[in-house]
């Protein structure tokens, strides 16, 4: 690591200092130039779509908003170059945060026309409000700064300058994904819902990424302004903002490194593909759809592909780990969990139709019925993806009716799917130490102890062996256990399981009826789905079963499986009809 | 009637017009979205293409009548293409893919034409000679009532194939339930290629109805785009009816704007519009709150 950074930061300041050495043409300097402001602007893209998922078809506005302060505060305001940059970033952030929070509710589609609108409105800004952005002429004259009493008119040091801010910026988005707020970005690309489940308020990590974009891509703009003197709107205009786009993709969204060779080779390109002409750009929209199409994860990304492809990964010896800490006390006899009369209706089907239920603390209580019976709907009320139309839900003395789902992870609530919600491309240690930050998880701060928390979840679950594996890759019984290692890690005194035993064999489903009873030791509820009767009647203290959204039976297992209305609900009744 | 009256209804027939542009267009969108779940960022560029084979085939020498029926034969055929070449290899992945690479389409179908019209914006006849007639002293351009009488034309139409026939039943399965569909038997693949083709043909009506007024230029389609886009989002995300009422109301708000606040700004209030419905009503006029199943 520290190696790497080194050779990095050598290979760094020998190219800014080259010009120093070699005979460069102005013309040259101006192509690095740019491409060192473009490449801290599409740093911003690597954040926002790379890490992220979301996208961002404004990032020249947030360019120009920089470049404008600057233009603007160097020549007609009169004020210095730092206090005009500093206004610059200042005002890109605060358009990219209010953007972000106005639009980031919504999902991709509307995120991509959002920001083309809101684009489209500063181009129509730009040129129209003539008194104070001089229009489509645009501002000339702009001053290049000095610093520590040194002045960097020159064009070689003032590359230098661009390129040490680059070098920065390029060493923050590169520590960016293995930091918590990192981890959270990329759970949130992977599976948004799941990762709220998990405990990640995904506005807050999609409005801080779109933010963090936003800064850079201001900051780009300052020092590009300042760079070529001379800015029109047509520098920021939607064209823009797609070259951008394309740079990150082309060089590979989710790597610091991708973002800037893809913005390297895109301003190189037009010099090689001069005898192109007219048709340049015509080119340049079809090799957009070839990247899509055959380059999927970028240059760097099929570099990065190659190099893992060929990297052995190694068993883990999971020995040394801590055993799994956790022990609820169930002394308190009052239910963990009530549903107070619950509904929840989807235009005139009533899913949940007035549900009453205690879950007693420490127990094991199974919710089955046939399908179509409300069960994973309960769940997902239980949760906070779906709001219940009617009625109150009290978990552990805290009503949270109207709680979101990350709120209600970090009241302790874990949940797995039916359908299994990873992050696929995370390592299964990532995925779990995404568990392990939800807010308020009893555990000390920082990232050692997320990853000892993390480790010991999964020797849980018996998957410690594995922790470096990319979740994907591993059988589906495998991600089951992840599943419920990632709920785990969070501490959860309550645990939801959505039909934990779906799709396992024979083996497994012992293996996880012993891992329920081990969860139970620990003092953690457990509320499940399931379809797997003699698993049921292994496991459960009690068992509540619905039908067409209500509760039809409730007690012990010996008592619920042979009612007569629970045979009639899953076998049909002569005089009931199709059941 | 009134001078104030007068001045209201002109201002309300031409936003009407424009509004039926816009319906068209993001009837467009409507139907691919419902089809493939992906938004097409060059549904507007299908009608800047229109426009230009309008253009090509009036230079030709065609008569109008033939000039409209090869232009949008010709944009039936461009659909199909683009269904195989920027949609069909991104099939199985995400929007984000899909979404790019359309908008990668949209440059290059925008600098083709360039490059191969120049880039002097064309102007073309209207398709009738008449000026327009006088309503109690409003002015009715013929091109705009050429435009609301094909609009509708192109509505009722839309509604027959849809709702009265097989071929409308099986897209409107393919759009509800791939997997399905496929089980009963229909060619899924070549119900998409007949959207991506019907939409084009609806792109290519729109710009060739709007070309006599707005003259054909390679950027007309990106902003008749994304009012189109704003008027789906308005009307309701994949809903038909709210493309429509959302395309004639934008049209109208833009020409009120126009008349009473600002003419450089026009542009900007189909977008502010947008915004404050994506704060107060994101799900639109006709939309219905849905989350994700899980």
């Amino acid at each position: 690591m520290m190696k790497k950074i080194v050779l990095a930061l050598i290979i760094g300041v020998l190219v800014a200092i080259l010009p120093y050495f070699i005979k460069v043409s102005p013309y040259v300097l101006n192509m690095f130039m740019q491409a060192a402001t473009y490449a801290i602007v599409v740093l911003g893209m690597t954040v926002v779509l790379g890490y992220t998922g979301q996208i961002n078809l404004a990032q020249a506005t947030f360019f120009g908003l920089g470049a404008y302060a600057v233009g603007l505060g160097t020549t007609d305001w009169g004020i210095s170059f730092w206090l005009s940059l500093a206004l610059g970033v200042a005002a890109a952030t605060v358009a990219g945060f209010v953007l972000g929070l106005t639009t980031l509710r919504l999902k991709g589609h509307y995120l991509a026309m959002i920001t083309i609108s809101f684009q489209q409105i500063f181009d129509l800004v730009m040129v129209n409000w003539i008194g104070v952005t001089h229009g489509p002429d645009g501002i000339a004259g702009i001053g290049r700064p000095s610093l520590f009493g040194l002045s960097l008119t020159d064009d070689r040091a003032y590359l230098l300058l661009c390129l040490a801010v680059l070098y920065i910026a390029i060493y923050f988005v590169w520590q960016l994904p293995q930091t918590q707020l990192g981890r959270a970005m990329r759970a949130v690309r992977e599976n948004e819902l799941a990762a709220e489940v998990t405990g990640i308020d995904s506005l807050k990590i999609k409005v801080t990424a779109f933010t963090m974009s936003a800064t850079l891509a201001g900051l780009g703009g300052a020092f590009y302004a300042a760079g070529f003197a001379y800015i029109s709107p047509d520098n920021f205009n939607f064209a823009r903002s797609i070259e951008f786009l394309t740079m990150v993709l082309l060089g590979g969204a989710q790597s610091a490194f991708g973002g800037v060779l893809g913005t390297g080779l895109l301003i190189l390109l037009p010099e090689w593909l001069r005898f192109l002409k007219e048709v340049y750009l015509a080119v340049y929209g079809l090799a957009v759809i070839l990247i899509m199409v055959f380059l999927p994860t970028g240059i760097w990304g099929l570099f990065s592909a190659w190099r893992t492809k060929y990297k052995k990964i190694d068993k883990i010896d999971a020995s040394g780990f801590a055993t799994l800490d956790i022990q609820i006390s169930t002394s308190d006899t009052t239910p963990i969990l009530s549903l107070n009369n619950v509904q929840k209706h989807f235009g005139g089907v009533k899913a949940v139709d007035g549900i009453s239920l205690d879950v007693s603390r420490g127990m094991i209580h199974a919710l089955i019925g046939p399908n179509g019976s409300g069960k994973t709907t309960i769940l997902n009320v239980l949760n906070g993806i779906y709001r219940a139309t009617n009625g109150s839900i009290v978990c552990d003395g805290v009503n949270i009716t109207d709680k979101t789902p990350h709120e209600r992870a970090s009241l302790g609530i874990g949940r797995t799917f039916q359908n299994i919600r990873l992050f696929p491309s995370l390592s299964v240690l990532e995925n779990v130490m995404v568990g392990a930050q939800r807010a308020n998880n009893p555990i000390e701060p920082g990232r050692a102890a997320l990853r000892a928390r993390a480790l010991s979840a999964l020797k849980f679950v018996g998957m410690a062996e594995e922790a470096e594996v990319i979740v994907q890759n591993l059988p589906y019984g495998h991600q089951r256990l992840v599943e419920i290692a990632r709920a785990l890690a969070g501490y959860p005194k309550f645990l939801l399981l959505d039909e934990p035993a779906a799709g396992l064999n024979q083996t497994e489903k012992k293996s996880l009826a012993n891992l329920l009873k081990r969860l139970k030791g620990h003092g953690i509820t457990i509320f499940l789905i399931e379809h797997d009767m003699s698993l049921i009647e292994e496991v459960s203290d009690k068992i509540t079963v619905l039908n067409f959204g209500k509760k039809i039976v409730e007690g012990d297992p010996s008592y619920v499986l042979r009612h007569p209305e629970v045979m009639a609900a899953y076998l049909g009744e002569a005089d009931h009809g199709a059941a | 009637m009134t001078d104030f009256w007068v001045t209201n209804f002109q201002v309300l027939f031409s936003g009407l017009a424009l509004g039926s542009i816009y319906a068209l267009v993001a009837l467009g969108f409507v139907l691919i979205i419902r089809a493939t779940n992906v938004v097409n960022f060059a549904q507007g560029d299908f009608a800047m293409l229109g426009g230009f084979a309008m253009v090509a085939f009036l230079a030709a020498g065609l008569p109008y009548w033939l000039a409209i029926i090869m232009a949008l034969v010709m944009m039936g055929v461009f659909g199909i293409i683009f269904n195989l070449g920027v949609y069909y290899p991104l099939r199985n992945r995400s929007y984000l893919p899909v979404i790019i690479s359309t908008l990668g389409a949209s440059i290059f179908m925008q600098n083709t034409v360039l490059y191969i019209f120049g880039p002097q914006p064309k102007p073309m006849e209207k398709v009738f000679a008449t000026q327009g007639i006088n309503v109690g002293g409003v002015f009715m351009d013929t091109q705009y009532l050429t435009i609301l009488g094909v609009t509708a034309i192109a509505l009722l139409f839309q509604y027959v194939l849809f709702e009265k026939t097989l071929l409308g039943k099986k897209l409107q399965a393919t759009s509800q339930d791939k997997d399905m569909a496929r089980l009963v038997g229909i060619p899924v693949a070549w119900m998409i290629a007949f959207t991506f083709c019907y939409s084009a043909v609806l792109g290519g009506v729109a710009g060739i109805l709007v070309s006599p007024v707005l003259f054909v230029s390679i950027g007309m389609g990106s902003i008749i785009a994304l009012k189109a886009f704003s008027a789906t989002i308005i009307g309701g995300f994949g809903d038909v009816t709210g493309a429509i009422v959302g395309g004639l109301l934008l049209g109208v708000v833009e020409a009120f704007g126009a008349q009473y606040i600002s003419v450089p700004y026009k542009d900007a209030f189909a977008f502010l519009l947008l915004f404050i419905f994506l704060l107060l009503r994101p799900q639109g006029i006709f939309g219905e709150k849905v989350s994700e199943k899980a």
